[in-house]
């Protein structure tokens, strides 16, 4: 493998996906360092997973320039994915085989000996915590157990870059802490997480850095707390006035915060001190039947840029 | 930079084949009794019953004895059975069942190789089953020509080349909407009925004897006929069946593999 220009292991510029007439990726630029845990963040249809089929070296860009590991995907493809472990948004595991032998042969697609892949599939089995389950058919694992499978199937050629595609979609909390716990310890061994979701939890726990996508382009990019200070206050203040009465409460609320941002089911003020601000709507008179105070998340960025929740 | 060894060669398609073999292990012991039970039962009905009756009447088919007559038929028609069944179930398995194909893209292996992978372990399957076949034929007495051997050969090799359409066609397909039972009825039974599998091609009107000229089973058996007992045909005429039956591989290959890059590239 090339050495790399500034320890990036992805660079990307001005790149570009385009499906007949329909753009889902629009020129977009950015790079990922060596070690960093990068996320993708955005709604359904942000052309999030179009950029991580490009970068994982499964689908051809239509313009601009992508560099992954210091190679050109057009080119030298095989190479590229030899280098680099996926979770797909589906697990995609083979029903017709047991959880052992899944890992196995998706290890020996790599070329990797026998010889490697019998304690290598030990120790992935461990990580999954599915060693009770190594005999059995993928068909009968929980869901979370699945992506735990798929995660460590991911890992068997020890990759440089970790591509995970919205990896806890559709599972319960529990599952989901599971496999945080994984990927922190994958990000301690210093491996290069690249992760897409629409869960803005999971990108504050996991992302050193992202970027905010919408409609094929990158709308903002910093850390989760920079973002969270650049583009939102630091508290909110939810409050929910009935259906009917959110809209026509908005005006009167405007002095109150920074700034409003008045959804279907309730209002948001934006302010450096929520409790304050609760406590003069209250003294007002203005009387919202519920109210909730909290500190600002990434969810208040993204509906600052594209006026849009995460998940619709 | 990590120190594993990884390899991306051609020998990724051998990786393919190595996933169907493990997958097909637990089948072992079905494919055995298939193999042994199906051929057996086949014979002593159709070989041994209507054979005694036609070698009665006629004094055999084609200078030779009912049975040395059919067999060759039957190998070849088995042969190509084994060869649709172990190219279009696993690719209906990794593109619609299971979708394991789309899991694989994001490992070396490339389309192309997955497909021949495909092949290949449908090459190692119709190998074994029709050897099998061949032992029970030879058994009952109708591979015993100095030539037989050839007979396995040749059945083999058209059973893979039909294979390879076979895999083109399954690639082909977005939806399983009960397909295999639509080729099973609609084009095997056809081709096994108007081959010239139980009497010759030329005992057939004409209106329905171009099904046996484009049917490939018909050349594999004229060519088997021609190892297994001596049917006389003219040396063009067997490049003709050999060059006809290859065309189906060259053709089959080249198109699966462009349809497995393309759909995997999606």
């Amino acid at each position: 493998m090339p050495s790399l220009e500034n320890n990036y292991v992805i660079r990307a510029s001005n790149l570009k996906k385009s499906f007949g007439d329909f753009t889902a990726v629009d020129g977009i630029d950015f790079t990922v360092t060596k070690g960093e845990s990068f996320g993708l963040l955005g709604p359904n249809g942000a052309g999030k997973s179009t950029t991580m089929r490009m970068i994982s070296a499964t689908m051809e860009r239509t313009s601009g320039e992508l560099e992954i590991l210091g190679l050109d995907p057009k080119q030298r493809a095989p190479q590229i994915r030899s280098h680099l472990g996926v979770v797909p948004q589906q697990d995609h595991l083979d029903n017709e085989l047991t959880v052992a032998d899944n890992l196995y042969i998706y290890g020996r697609y790599f070329g990797l000996s026998r010889k490697y892949l019998k304690p290598k599939m030990e120790e992935l089995l461990d990580f999954a915590q599915l060693q009770e389950k190594r005999n059995e058919k993928t068909e009968s694992l929980s869901g979370g157990m699945k992506r735990r499978l798929t995660i460590a199937r991911g890992l068997i050629n020890e990759p440089e870059i970790l591509m995970l595609d919205e990896p806890t979609t559709g599972l319960d909390p529990q599952a989901r802490h599971i496999l945080w716990d994984r990927l922190f310890r994958l990000k301690e061994d210093g491996v290069t997480l690249i992760l897409t979701t629409h869960y803005m939890d999971e990108a504050e726990q996991l992302c050193d850095r992202l970027v905010v996508m919408d409609g094929g382009k990158i709308m903002a990019e910093g850390s989760p707390s920079g973002l969270i200070s650049q583009y939102s206050s630091k508290e909110v203040l939810e409050l929910r006035f009935g259906s009917n009465r959110n809209a026509e409460m908005a005006p009167k609320l405007e002095a109150y915060g920074d700034r409003l941002e008045i959804l279907p089911d309730r209002i948001l003020v934006y302010c450096a001190d929520a409790e304050a601000v609760l406590e003069k709507v209250n003294h007002d008179g203005l009387k919202p039947m519920t109210s909730l105070v909290r500190r600002s998340s990434l969810e208040d960025v993204f509906l600052r840029l594209t006026g849009r929740t995460l998940v619709e | 930079m990590s120190t594993v060894s990884r390899e991306v060669t051609w020998r990724s398609s051998l990786y393919a084949i190595e996933h169907r073999l493990i997958i097909q292990r637990k089948w072992l012991k079905s494919i055995i009794l298939f193999g042994v039970g199906n051929p057996t039962l086949y014979l002593l009905s159709i070989g041994a019953g209507i054979g005694s009756l036609v070698n009665k009447h006629s004094n055999g088919v084609d200078g030779v004895k009912y049975l040395t007559f059919l067999a060759p038929a039957l190998l070849a028609n088995a042969a190509i059975q084994s060869a649709m069944t172990e190219t279009m179930f696993p690719t209906l398995a990794g593109f619609i069942w299971n979708k394991t194909y789309f899991g694989l893209r994001s490992t070396p292996v490339s389309g192309k190789q997955i497909a021949n992978g495909v092949l290949g372990s449908a090459l190692l399957q119709i190998l074994f089953t029709n050897g099998i076949y061949w032992l029970i034929l030879w058994g009952f007495g109708a591979m015993d020509h100095p030539g037989s051997w050839l007979t396995y050969v040749i059945t083999s090799w058209s059973g893979f080349c039909v294979g390879a359409v076979m895999l083109y066609v399954a690639s082909m397909i977005g939806s399983d909407d009960g397909f295999m039972a639509i080729v099973n009825r609609f084009v095997m039974m056809p081709m096994f009925l108007f081959s010239g599998t139980f009497y010759p091609l030329s005992s057939l009107p004409m209106y329905v004897r171009w099904i046996g000229y484009a049917s490939p089973l018909w050349h594999a058996t004229e060519l088997g006929r021609w190892a297994s007992y001596g049917h006389s045909i003219s040396g063009g005429v067997i490049a003709i069946h050999f060059i006809y039956i290859s065309s189906w591989l060259v053709l089959g290959i080249t198109f699966a593999h462009r349809r497995f890059m393309k759909r995997l590239a999606k």
